[in-house]
């Protein structure tokens, strides 16, 4: 079953966990996001998750964004709704939100792009949203929209698992998977409470802060990568701070995989205009993929 | 005390029934569990409460007076009104009810740099002043739309020692403010305590701020008791937020006979789209940590808000207040603009008192209220704030140069 698969793949720390906890999750559908961090695990590689605003600077851009970066190596993509009140968000996706609702973006219309993408892509596709674009189209509505459109995973960075109660069952039956986050102030408790109900992969934020902030303590990183690791079934993957192909790499020493936002958006801003944004951004993109892929070595606390 | 029916709100989870809840970032989740055991510690803590209660009286100038208002009263010609003078705490506003409750719980918890949003800026004074009698270090987000209308409050914070930062994002009003102090909140969570301001945000916030402002509450329903000898037939208060209606209102939530009146920011009026007022255009939603009545396209985005008072001009409204909406306990209606500067001029007039252009939408729904009322029934309005603040901006409309 996938989610026995799962836990084979990346349960290394698993000593310590009750039966109670496994006895609670029942088997989940099979979904294209676990299915990239098997096959890269396989292969011994790290994920690179890109972050992007859906509708920045088009819907139309946002479709050969996609085609273009998975091209360029990102392995899964992460598609931001916009919202006019993102209190997770640095300027940089708050500007990106706000270009993206001038330009008449909405979540129906972001579902209605991923369904096309779905015509010539099988990347794994995650959207993150904030709860009140959830709350105003219905649970289940969006949960079912979600999975028609072929969306893989949600992420809801104002909600936290003990919020979460009313979207589980119906993301649970549209075969999506609900992400949670960990920070750096997280407790023991929260942790565990936290990585446990999270799926497809724990959003580990890489520093205490809004997005595009900067990354300075990789060390801390990687000591609460390995506490979370020992509490987690899913795989870890770390963003928030990550700007640079070395950050890329330096956290992928820890990770399972990378996520690139506030600069891939950053980059859009600056060449928006531009008849070569998209090959700027894949440039980017492909930069951070050699990067991760030239630090292929094992972590140091993960057994080879 | 008829204190059992209420007691039970909000639960443990922090909900005032399908309202209110923690919808935050998870790295402030710590933060807010932390805060809720140490205020839970606190309210038990007899030398904590004795310390408020100290600086409540001898720093504030509690107990506020419950003042009859015999010249609007006959104007009107109908209900007694008695006004609740929260104008004549220090800092000219309730606000500094829970700033300095919230400031004392910050130095309990050892945090050395305190933070608030404002709206019309008597928060933002509030928590300054606060700040500076304590000696704690302290950043106040204010929109610069709002930093426009109410200059005088950001040169009074800057008096107070604080730091002004102009949030210029959004509609450049209260709501980016409290987006912008949450994020400075999730940036420096180990330091800082986020001193909100009103009766909104994530869990414990709601119920704290709360039970800070219903010292107002409390006071006036002994004071009404030992001057008429009964309960007000009506209670009336303006909602933004809603920390002073709700600090008005809550220790009479008991007494069933008292009806209660929450004025909302009317604007341009409903149809005009140019409003605050949650009940009237908004549906339940989630904003900025909490589930309540908000102002929301059906894409769930945030709708710009207006009112002339910066105060009332929010898009959503504190879970607690929808949980008594929809349960019909309390009455939400609104002023406009225009009725609420009439109010103004009505009692600067009549009583010598100018009240903020906040509490002046409270004193418009009394000019509608009363008259339909007998003589022997009271209205007790909650005078939320003084209106010294807004006299620049009531010039400049009237095209008065000062």
């Amino acid at each position: 079953m996938k989610r026995q698969m799962g836990r084979l793949s990346y349960g290394t720390g698993h000593a310590g966990k009750g039966a109670s906890a496994v006895a609670s999750q029942s088997p989940l559908a099979p979904n294209r996001l676990d299915a990239t961090f098997e096959r890269l695990k396989a292969n011994g590689e790290k994920a690179l998750i890109v972050y992007l605003m859906a509708g920045d600077p088009s819907l139309e851009d946002t479709k050969r964004l996609v085609l273009a970066l998975e091209e360029a190596g990102a392995d899964i993509i992460e598609l931001g709704v916009p919202f006019s009140d993102p209190i997770a968000d640095g300027p940089v996706i708050q500007r990106a939100a706000q270009r993206a609702l001038a330009n008449g973006v909405s979540l129906r219309s972001i579902l209605a792009t991923v369904k096309l993408l779905r015509l010539r892509t099988k990347i794994p596709l995650v959207l993150m949203l904030y709860y009140n674009s959830i709350c105003a189209m219905g649970y289940e509505s969006f949960c079912q929209a979600a999975k028609d459109a072929g969306v893989d995973g949600v992420i809801v960075p104002d909600m936290p698992p003990d919020e979460a109660g009313p979207l589980k069952g119906p993301a649970k039956a549209a075969g999506l998977r609900l992400i949670f986050l960990l920070a750096p102030t997280s407790t023991a408790g929260r942790r565990t409470f936290v990585a446990r109900q999270s799926h497809g992969f724990v959003y580990y934020v890489s520093l205490t802060g809004i997005t595009g902030s900067k990354l300075t303590d990789i060390a801390d990183v990687g000591e609460n990568v390995k506490k979370i690791r020992r509490v987690a079934d899913a795989p870890i993957a770390v963003g928030f701070g990550v700007a640079t192909p070395e950050d890329a790499a330096r956290v992928s020493r820890y990770a399972d995989g990378v996520i690139v936002g506030s600069a891939v958006v950053r980059r859009i801003e600056a060449c928006r205009q531009d008849p070569r944004m998209v090959e700027e951004v894949a440039d980017f993109v492909r930069s951070l993929k050699t990067a991760l892929i030239q630090k292929q070595q094992p972590a140091p606390e993960q057994p080879a | 005390m008829k204190k059992s029916m209420t007691a039970p709100l909000p639960d443990r989870r922090g909900r005032f029934g399908p309202y209110g809840g923690r919808y935050v970032p998870e790295t402030l989740m710590p933060a807010l569990l932390e805060l809720e055991a140490q205020y839970a510690k606190a309210q038990k803590d007899r030398r904590f409460q004795n310390e408020l209660a100290y600086y409540l009286k001898h720093y504030v100038g509690r107990p506020t007076s419950l003042y009859r208002a015999d010249r609007l009263s006959a104007k009107l010609g109908g209900a007694r009104i008695y006004l609740k003078r929260e104008d004549l705490c220090h800092t000219g506003a309730h606000k500094i009810n829970n700033a300095i409750g919230q400031v004392l719980l910050a130095r309990r918890m050892k945090k050395s740099r305190i933070i608030a949003e404002t709206g019309a800026g008597q928060h933002g004074v509030a928590t300054a002043t606060a700040a500076a009698m304590f000696g704690l270090q302290c950043e106040i987000y204010m929109g610069t739309e709002d930093m426009q209308r109410q200059a005088l409050n950001v040169f009074r914070m800057r008096l107070l020692g604080a730091t002004v930062t102009g949030v210029d994002t959004g509609s450049r009003t209260l709501k980016d403010a409290i987006s912008e102090a949450m994020r400075d909140w999730t940036t420096n969570v180990r330091t800082t305590h986020y001193v909100l301001g009103s009766v909104l945000g994530a869990h414990p916030y709601p119920m704290m701020i709360r039970d800070f402002q219903s010292v107002i509450g409390r006071e006036a329903r002994k004071q009404i008791r030992a001057a008429e000898g009964k309960m007000p037939d009506y209670l009336v208060a303006c909602v933004g937020g809603g920390s002073n209606s709700i600090g008005l209102f809550y220790p009479f939530l008991g007494d069933k006979k008292v009806k209660m009146v929450g004025v909302e920011a009317g604007g341009a009026g409903i149809v005009s789209g140019k409003h605050a007022a949650r009940f009237a255009g908004g549906k339940p939603g989630v904003l900025q940590g909490t589930m309540t009545y908000l102002l929301q396209d059906d894409d769930g985005q945030i709708n710009l808000t207006h009112s002339v008072s910066a105060g009332l001009d929010y898009a959503a409204v504190g879970p607690e207040h929808s949980f008594y909406h929809d349960q019909g306990r309390i009455e939400y209606v609104y002023a406009t603009d225009e009725e609420a500067l009439e109010a103004f001029d009505l009692l600067a007039r009549e009583e010598g008192i100018m009240p903020a252009l906040e509490s002046a939408h409270a004193v418009a729904h009394v000019v509608k209220l009363a008259p339909k009322m007998k003589k022997s029934e009271i209205i007790l309005v909650n005078l939320s704030g003084r209106g010294d603040k807004d006299v620049h901006q009531i010039a400049r409309m009237r095209g008065v140069a000062l």
